[in-house]
């Protein structure tokens, strides 16, 4: 088989803003002085004119993103998922996702996979804590391409979205071609047994979970939501409907995310087993991502095993 | 400053003032105090200083102005409506529900409010971004944005203050109301921000102190700010909190309160009969 090329959500989200720039003369970036890890500095390179370093000051550069927005550009602020939806949650709601201004929030280094710089940079809420904002579009994609593709869809979109974006290098399972759909979720795999809905970087986990899955004789379906809010009923619905019990996998706790998202259409329009794979309600820790990521039970091994236990062979 | 000027400013001020007790007393809640203290500027801004068009609110030409001191939004409200954005008569629904009238400014329901603003800090970091976008479009527009003194507490203005004078923003006017007291008392009681003035200047920023109830002070002060370059300005205002209705002067507990009936009437018999005097005066 043929060696898998890795590249990280976040470079994507710098190649593509380089892209989105050509269509978009009006675009603007902001950063807090993490442009090196963000990859803003792939923009900045390109357009220095165009970003705006905000230094260590998430909470004045949600602002500043609000007023520059006010005036009709496309602005991007960006920094790691902890210090955007966490540290400015507030300048986020009250200055953004209120007045609805057209700001995009860059968010890089959500989730475990952070790795070694531990528990206090490790943000697994950002996703909760974004979806519950009205107004506020989240998007996790799940590939450098999907990533890519994600920042040049934003150029026909209007309003506060939150994008999250990773830093392990991530298989590449899309390709340059791959056209980014906002809201509709993806059916990477079909499948008849259970279905398993990931997102992000456990969209690849998920991937291989399904193939390991088909070797032991269960057709399992595998569907990407990338846009977490407004998040595709109908894909959800007729999964639940087909293949009668659902696994949600995410690099993201339990609690108010991927799972709890689907898990809200299930209950409300056809109620099947939902069973969440994802940090259970426990901070991280330091250590290298993909040991991490093993421990925490977000690879495919834990995936087939979970399947394993949820599903009747008939 | 002629005559004639401070004559119809006053005037503007006193009409802000009914406007500003008119709104609270009908909605039986609201921040009548730092609302009475920003009158007398927000008379001057909005009759003499700002060039905005009630007949085309969202010009992108226009001067922005942030009410970053949210909660002093009857005061506003009032403004807006003697500079004909929407009908006086429209003051009375302040805070009531299916008002377009906020408890606290929503930018996509009142013409003329630039940004949304209430929680403390937020919106001199929107100004700031209004007036980088002016800089880099090399726009000739002003940004003003209004300041508590006690929203200084706030670290992110701080953040805000680095940045505007970081990125040069000589088209930034900040203005603070300094009136001295917050909700719990007094703010060298509370949480002292003196001395605010060398505070703003060491973040590189031109600082002028002037009465706040003072139009030909205000002339000299905002037309200082325009011939300085590379540098924000912040004009600090010493007000009186509650000024214009006796019992309210400098008095911590009309911060968030409204007037009951006998207090409503006291204080609308007072702004009144001083608006007649001006009135009978410019004659």
């Amino acid at each position: 088989m043929a060696e898998v090329i890795r590249r990280a959500t976040r470079e994507g989200y710098g190649d593509g803003l380089c892209e989105l720039a050509e269509i978009r003369p009006d675009l603007l970036v902001l950063d807090a002085d993490l442009s090196a890890a963000t990859k803003t500095s792939v923009f900045k390179k390109a357009y220095p004119e165009k970003h705006f370093n905000c230094g260590i000051s998430e909470q004045n550069m949600m602002g500043v993103a609000s007023g520059l927005a006010s005036t009709g550009r496309l602005v991007f602020a960006s920094s790691f998922a902890m210090f955007a939806a966490g540290r400015a949650f507030e300048i986020i709601r009250n200055s953004i996702a209120y007045p609805r201004v057209n700001v995009k929030i860059g968010a890089t280094h959500g989730g475990i996979s952070v790795g070694e710089d531990g528990a206090t940079h490790q943000c697994c809420e950002d996703v909760a804590i974004m979806r519950a904002l009205p107004n506020m579009t989240v998007i996790v994609p799940a590939d450098y391409y999907e990533a890519k593709a994600a920042v040049l869809a934003m150029a026909d979109f209007n309003g506060p979205t939150y994008l999250r974006f990773g830093r392990l290098a991530v298989p590449m399972f899309n390709n340059s071609d791959y056209k980014f759909e906002l809201g509709k979720g993806v059916t990477v795999k079909d499948g008849k047994d259970i279905t398993i809905i990931a997102s992000g970087l456990m969209v690849a986990e998920a991937m291989d979970a399904a193939q390991a899955l088909k070797e032991m004789g269960i057709d399992a379906r595998v569907i990407n939501i990338h846009t977490i809010k407004p998040i595709d009923r109908d894909i959800i619905v007729k999964a639940a409907r087909e293949t009668g019990k659902i696994i949600t996998v995410e690099e993201h706790s339990v609690i108010g995310g991927l799972g709890s998202a689907v898990g809200d259409v299930v209950l409300e329009e056809y109620p099947v087993p939902v069973i969440k794979i994802g940090i259970n309600d426990v901070f991280g820790h330091s250590g290298p991502a993909k040991v991490l990521l093993k421990e925490f039970g977000l690879s495919a091994e834990n995936i087939v095993n979970v399947v394993k236990a949820n599903v009747v062979r008939g | 400053m002629d005559k004639k000027l401070v004559r119809e400013l006053e005037i503007d001020a006193a009409k802000i003032r009914i406007g500003i007790i008119e709104g609270v007393y009908n909605a039986k809640c609201g921040h009548p105090g730092g609302a009475l203290s920003i009158a007398d500027v927000l008379a001057y801004l909005y009759k003499h200083r700002l060039n905005v068009d009630p007949g085309d609110p969202d010009s992108p030409a226009r001067d922005r102005m942030v009410l970053s001191k949210g909660h002093s939004a009857p005061a506003l409200y009032a403004a807006l409506a003697l500079r004909g954005f929407f009908p006086f008569e429209t003051l009375k629904t302040l805070r009531q529900s299916g008002s377009m009238l906020e408890g606290h400014p929503d930018c996509n329901k009142v013409p003329g409010i630039d940004a949304s603003t209430g929680s403390l800090g937020q919106g001199f970091s929107q100004a700031c971004g209004m007036a980088l976008a002016g800089k880099i479009s090399c726009d000739s527009y002003k940004v003003y944005t209004i300041l508590g003194d006690g929203e200084i507490q706030e670290g992110m203005v701080w953040e805000a203050a680095m940045f505007a004078s970081h990125y040069k923003l000589d088209n930034l006017v900040a203005i603070l109301d300094n009136n001295g007291l917050q909700i719990d008392g007094k703010l060298s009681e509370v949480m002292s921000p003196y001395p605010i003035d060398e505070k703003f200047e060491a973040f590189g920023w031109n600082v002028i102190t002037i009465n706040g109830h003072d139009f030909s002070e205000m002339e000299k002060a905002f037309d200082a700010a325009e011939r300085v370059v590379e540098k924000p300005t912040l004009i600090i205002l010493k007000t009186t909190k509650g000024k214009g209705v006796d019992y309210m002067e400098n008095a911590v507990e009309w911060h968030g309160k409204a007037p009951g009936e006998e207090d409503y009437l006291r204080a609308i018999k007072q702004l009144r009969e001083h608006l007649e005097e001006l009135e009978g005066g410019a004659e």
